[in-house]
Order: structure tokens, then C-alpha cells, then sequence
């Protein structure tokens, strides 16, 4: 993938099946800074995605977007025809390609039961309609998290470096169903990026303890992930 | 400043303070114009422009729903008052909205009249504001025409109170 350090400019894909919110949502991405593509139906999100992933390498990019880049989040519409924005979070939760992207739900109604139900099966966030840039702030920070994991991850694939003596991977990257992997510390290169790397890991550790801790109890924890899947399945 | 521009800006500002005072407009109207820019000078009025669109259009599946003069599939003309209620609200077209707050629960209620009545109301509500606004623009040309300063920026002073 090969992303620049310096590259904090997020790619969201945002999908309604209503035109008139699709222009809104662009705007309000545009004016956070965000990257956008917009599609009006889950079925396109998926395809979309799945195009994605085989694009990095040579520089044929899709009719949909302009530029090769990773999708760091999803926002969609709750209410939908055919496939609906739940339907659509189940389906990415599902996939061991995409379950890593954090995804956002829209809705014009204030339902609590809907709304506890997309958070369970794990949407970061839900924002009523109409929805502001006040709240696109708010996923900043989790994109930005969820970047530097991602990095991070790629990283310890290709450098094998470390401060503590082990380093705990997350179970998506490695194929294999092992939770704890130590690694034999190396010398490292980047010195100061590593030291920013593992300020972001102890978090990174805290949650995945966390994560492996409701995982085992096999309980829904504060933020539930109730996705267990030890070994990598197809789409 | 010319005084006759001056005079005008002076109407047009009123103009606009009165379509807030009299709920034709809400706060949300206000945060749609925070997002335009430079970059994307006419998004308010394309915007706008999708937005009566979308009135025309539910409005018509409505009355065509409401015609039945068989049985009056009530959750088909729910389901355009619950697009028309969010884009309304995304809008800021506040009167708008209201109307289709009470619309919903009449077609929840299955009250054929009320329905009928409604929607009649819902469409004199969003010509209204659609002249309104149409006003809104052209007096915002004249002045444009009279004098170069964008008529944005003279929104911008009046809404959000940068004088």
C-alpha cells in the first residue's frame, strides 16, 4: 500500500439512496477535508469496495473516484431500499476485507432500539438527520486512529521492531487464530516515528485487551464487538 | 456606498430576518450556508434548486396516492411525507417540516380528510417559500448588479451576525 507518513487526508464513502442527502453529506465531507465518493445504494458501496482493493497497484482507478486510496470510513443511511444501512454494516462486519473500516449510520428518526442495535453491530457512531459538521468532527480522531493502526500494523509486517518485548497483533492482519505474538526485538530505523507508533500501541494494546477480554467472556463489552472469527473468512 | 444600494441591502436584510422571525427558515438553512465557499460558491441554491424538486415530485406521488378511489394506501403516501419531512428538515425549510410532522401522524391515523387537507396545505407551504426565496435571489441581483460585492458576503454580515 505504501501510504506516506504525511498523507492524513481521509477517503469516506458515503451512501444514500436520496440525492438531495448525498449532495449534502458530499459538502459536509468536502468542508471537513475529507475525500469523498458518494453512491446511492449498499449494493454499489460493496462493489465499490471490492474494486478497491485490487486498484493500489496499478493506477487504474474506478469511475467513481479519482484517486487510489484506502476507504477510512463509511457513513450510510439508515433507511434504504433493498439493502439497508444495517444490512450493509452486517455485511461489512462480515468480511475480513472490510470489517476494519469503521462505519457511521444516518438516520432522519430517533428509534433507540435502532440505534443500539447498528451500535452492537458495531457502527462507531450514529447521527440523526440533519447531519452537521460538528458531528463529522467528531470522527476524526477515529479515522485517524484507525489509519495509524492500520499502518502500524503494516509496518510490524514488514519491520519487526519493538520496546516492551512483545506486541500483540490483531487477529484480522495475521491468518493465523493466535491472539499474542512476540516478536524478537530488531534494531529499528525510524526512531522518533517509532516512538510516536507505540504511544498509539499502548492504546491500541489497551483495546484489543479489552476486545480479547469480552471475546473470551463472550460477552458484549462497553463498546461491543461481538464478532468472533479466529480465522480469516471469504467475503 | 450609494445611498439607493444602501436602501436596498437595507430591504434585503430585513427580507431575510423576517423569513427567519416568521419560521419560514431555521437554523439548519443557516448552517447550509456556513458550508458554501469559494470552492463551492453555489451550493445553497443547488441545494435549494434539488430540494423543490423533490417537493414537486413526493408532493405528486401523494396526490396521486390520495386518489385512489379504491383503498388509500396510507403507508405509500407515509413513506413520501417521511422523504419530504427529512428534506425539509435538512433544508431548514421549518414550516415545511411542521406540516409533515403532523402529516405523518394522520397517515399513521389513516385520516383520509385530514390527509387531503394536509397535503394541500404542504403545497401552497413550499411555493411559498419557494417565491420567497426566489425574491430573496433576485433583489440579491439587483444589488450584485448595482454593486460588486458579493451577495453572499451580505448574507453572511445579516445571518451570521458579521457586520
Amino acid at each position: 500500500m505504501g501510504m506516506a507518513a504525511a498523507e492524513w487526508q481521509f477517503h469516506v464513502l458515503a451512501v444514500d439512496d436520496s440525492l438531495f442527502d448525498r449532495k449534502l453529506i458530499e459538502r459536509l465531507l468536502q468542508k471537513s477535508s475529507c475525500q469523498v465518493t458518494t453512491v446511492d445504494s449498499g449494493y454499489k458501496a460493496l462493489e465499490f469496495l471490492s474494486l478497491r482493493q485490487g486498484v493500489e497497484s496499478n493506477n487504474d482507478t474506478t469511475v467513481l473516484s479519482t484517486s487510489p486510496q484506502e476507504v477510512d470510513l463509511i457513513i450510510t443511511d439508515y433507511c434504504m431500499p433493498g439493502m439497508t444501512g444495517y444490512d450493509l454494516l452486517k455485511k461489512l462486519k462480515e468480511s475480513s476485507a472490510f470489517k476494519h473500516i469503521p462505519v457511521v449510520i444516518m438516520s432522519s428518526e430517533n428509534v433507540p432500539a435502532r440505534i443500539s442495535r447498528c451500535l452492537e453491530e458495531g457502527a462507531e457512531e450514529f447521527f440523526l438527520k440533519p447531519v452537521r459538521l460538528a458531528n463529522l468532527n467528531k470522527l476524526k480522531p477515529l479515522m485517524m486512529k484507525t489509519k495509524l493502526k492500520n499502518q502500524k500494523l503494516e509496518e510490524i509486517e514488514k519491520l519487526s521492531k519493538d520496546a516492551n518485548g512483545t506486541i500483540e497483533v490483531e487477529p484480522e492482519i495475521k491468518d493465523s487464530a493466535e491472539m499474542g505474538i512476540k516478536i524478537l526485538p530488531l534494531q529499528s530505523e525510524a526512531e522518533p516515528k517509532q516512538v510516536h507508533l507505540q504511544v498509539v500501541q499502548q492504546e491500541e494494546q489497551t483495546l484489543s485487551n479489552n476486545k480479547r477480554k469480552s471475546m473470551e467472556e463472550g460477552l458484549s463489552a462497553d463498546r461491543p464487538r461481538p464478532r468472533l472469527e479466529g480465522i480469516a473468512t471469504a467475503v | 456606498m450609494d445611498s439607493h444600494v444602501a436602501q436596498l441591502q437595507m430591504q434585503y436584510r430585513n427580507y431575510i430576518l423576517s423569513l427567519y422571525q416568521q419560521g419560514f427558515l431555521d437554523d439548519q438553512f443557516t448552517e447550509l450556508k456556513s458550508l458554501q465557499d469559494d470552492g463551492s460558491p453555489d451550493f445553497v441554491a443547488e441545494v435549494l434548486s434539488l430540494f423543490f424538486d423533490d417537493c414537486v415530485k413526493l408532493v405528486g406521488n401523494m396526490a396521486r396516492a390520495l386518489d385512489q378511489t379504491g383503498t388509500v394506501d396510507f403507508s405509500q403516501v407515509g413513506a413520501n411525507v417521511h422523504q419530504l419531512k427529512g428534506s425539509s428538515s435538512s433544508v431548514g425549510a421549518k414550516r415545511v417540516k411542521g406540516l409533515c410532522i403532523n402529516f405523518k401522524e394522520l397517515c399513521e391515523a389513516k385520516n383520509y380528510e385530514g390527509c387531503v387537507r394536509c397535503l394541500q396545505q404542504v403545497d401552497i407551504e413550499y411555493k411559498t417559500l419557494k417565491a420567497k426565496l426566489q425574491d430573496m435571489f433576485n433583489v440579491s441581483v439587483i444589488i450584485v448588479h448595482m454593486n460588486p460585492v458579493s451577495v453572499w458576503d451580505d448574507f453572511n454580515k445579516i445571518i451570521l451576525g458579521k457586520e
